[in-house]
């Protein structure tokens, strides 16, 4: 039969799936069918092997057929961002330092998808090593935004939010390291989560900032954030910041909430958050009339106070870079990569790879992390910044006592036009909602709230909740989804 | 953002093994002292008796079974490799000591 893939959740491609209505080479068929009519306005994929995905899906009909599906899911393809490998499969980081990779592994999140029966559906761009929030910073192709193909789909996590929203496939996984999921998923309507550091292994996910990363999934609901939350979560031993706890149940919580409102559940308002500098009115009008739904619900809305936010950018960039400049000092063209052509010795091969193959961003980025960790500033930057790292661990648990969620933009505007942003420290300035999660370690969700009058584009909300409450956070994202004024979020395109 | 900080591209540069033109020189200066500039703003946070946070879990000695486990081939790993020699079982690295150049 042929299917309607528009804004096909996972939850109900599986449901098709199992009631037989469809098969997975058709389920794979039509969004590869829909790959090959849009993406070249798009632009999410950067690598699409489509004979490997069908003969995946074959595998999977065949399970179904004996009834050995390996789950509900089985023959279900997912997008992967280019940050994360998957064996035998290019793994660039959008860099040309890295375009002709091979990952000669699985990460352990790949392999958690392959055993439930998922599929890995290409690779998508990403601003280079994950450093950026537009996606114009990949070194091969500008992502558009399905929404409005004049827009940025957002970053870093660009192609994955962009390939959702244009339902080239049903999810996809991203990574958060000060909002890459996030931001992209408000800027494209769709759900973005970044679970509590160490969750989710990071093993097999190229390294930006190993105390930040985060992997997460960027979907069209809660429901579906919560299913892959529950498929790839959970502890690693080869990660050594991988946490002990169980992750499971989401999924189930996240059902079981239909039809619930939010009576007994305590919502809170950072002051300084919705006084922040550059916060676009309608944005806020946006944050506002969401808070209001939640009262609706029977929600308690508190203000509480999260007096370190104004410093969170500048630990942010110290934090981030002086990891960054090391976790990239691997990349040198010796082992794999691209070589420069000419050099004198091993250290001038260095020096000119690293000139030709990292793009301007990355480049600053290095900068900085070289500069802040280097003798005699050491202390006055990336010391202090840890420190003002747990004043700003602290203003969460603080405000923990207080409320159950806390609830806040995620952007302070609409995706921005190609071009439109160009000076780097503005830029940076706009994570200013998303980052300091990443520095505390707690988790986040961004929820398709409502769409902009003026511009037409789709605007979430931010919804927080202490290390490890993914159950509550989960839920009541789920809740206010249900009950939003705008209820379906889908791109016209 | 004009600002009189120490950040001096070239140096800085150096350290981190990245070789720059000088108009990536001087446009990026211009960048990273805007930057710098910016994040000097630390300097107002009272920090005194507060604990740096180096990672958001607090985990600490995670060890494993000592014990061999499978890892991936050499011919895989290296297909990887800019350049090989030894019918592709060895990387190929440019000179690493001065002097006269092997054949």
């Amino acid at each position: 039969m042929s299917i309607d893939i528009k804004n096909l959740s996972v939850s109900s491609a599986a449901e098709l799936l199992n009631s037989g209505k469809i098969s997975a080479v058709e389920l794979c068929n039509a969004f590869i069918a829909r790959i090959d009519a849009i993406d070249n306005q798009i632009k999410a994929f950067l690598k699409l092997d489509r004979a490997e995905i069908i003969s995946a899906a074959e595998a999977a009909d065949q399970r179904h057929s004996t009834g050995n599906q390996l789950s509900e899911f089985d023959g279900i393809p997912i997008a992967i961002k280019d940050c994360i490998v998957a064996e035998g499969q290019t793994c660039s980081c959008a860099s040309k330092l890295l375009e002709n990779v091979v990952a000669p592994y699985d990460s352990t999140v790949v392999a958690k998808l392959r055993a439930k029966g998922f599929i890995p559906m290409g690779r998508v761009n990403m601003d280079e090593f994950a450093m950026g929030s537009t996606c114009e910073n990949s070194a091969f192709q500008k992502t558009a935004n399905p929404w409005d193909t004049e827009r940025v789909p957002g970053g870093s996590s660009g192609g994955s939010a962009a390939s959702v929203a244009a339902s080239e496939v049903p999810a996809a996984l991203g990574s958060d390291t000060g909002g890459s999921i996030r931001q992209p998923a408000s800027f494209c309507g769709c759900v973005g989560l970044k679970p509590t550091y160490g969750r989710i292994s990071r093993y097999g996910l190229v390294a930006f900032a190993s105390s930040l990363d985060q992997i997460g999934p960027l979907t069209h609901s809660v429901l579906d954030a919560a299913i892959l939350l529950d498929t790839i979560g959970g502890h690693d031993k080869r990660d050594s910041t991988s946490l002990p706890d169980a992750c499971e149940g989401f999924a189930a919580a996240v059902r079981a909430v239909a039809g619930k409102d939010l009576t007994g559940i305590k919502i809170g308002l950072p002051k300084e958050y919705f006084s922040a500098e550059g916060l676009e009115p309608s944005i806020k009008a946006i944050t506002d009339a969401a808070i209001a739904t939640c009262k609706k619900l029977g929600a308690e809305i508190v203000e509480v106070s999260l007096p370190h936010t104004k410093y969170a950018i500048s630990a942010y960039y110290i934090i981030a870079t002086a990891e960054a400049s090391a976790n990239l000092a691997r990349f040198d063209g010796i082992r794999y990569g691209a070589r420069a052509p000419e050099s004198k010795d091993l250290v001038d091969s260095y020096f000119k790879s690293r000139g030709a193959g990292f793009g301007d961003e990355v480049k600053r980025r290095i900068l900085l992390g070289t500069y802040v960790l280097s003798s005699g500033y050491y202390d006055a930057y990336y010391l202090k910044a840890q420190k003002v790292r747990t004043l700003i661990r602290r203003d969460f648990e603080n405000a923990a006592k207080e409320c159950n969620i806390i609830l806040t933009p995620v952007a302070p505007s609409v995706a921005f036009k190609f071009g439109e942003k160009s000076d780097p420290l503005q830029m940076y300035l706009a994570d200013i909602f998303t980052i300091a999660l990443n520095l505390a370690g707690n988790c986040g969700i961004s929820v398709p709230a409502a769409i902009e009058p003026d511009s037409g584009m789709p605007v979430g909300i931010q919804l927080i909740a202490p290390t490890l409450q993914e159950k509550t956070l989960l839920e009541v994202a789920a809740i206010f989804e249900a009950n939003r004024e705008q209820s379906e979020f889908a791109a016209n395109l | 953002m004009e600002t009189n900080n120490s950040f001096d591209v070239t140096y800085v540069a150096e350290l981190a093994r990245i070789e720059l033109n000088d108009a990536d020189k001087a446009r990026l200066q211009q960048d990273m002292q805007a930057i710098v500039g910016y994040i000097e703003q630390l300097n107002e946070v009272d920090v005194s008796g507060i604990e740096p946070t180096a990672h958001a879990v607090t985990l600490t000695n995670v060890t494993r079974e000592d014990r061999a486990g499978k890892s991936v081939p050499r011919e895989t790993m290296l297909a990887n490799a800019p350049a090989t020699v030894n019918d592709d079982e060895l990387i190929k690295v440019p000179q690493v000591l001065p002097g006269e150049g092997m054949a």
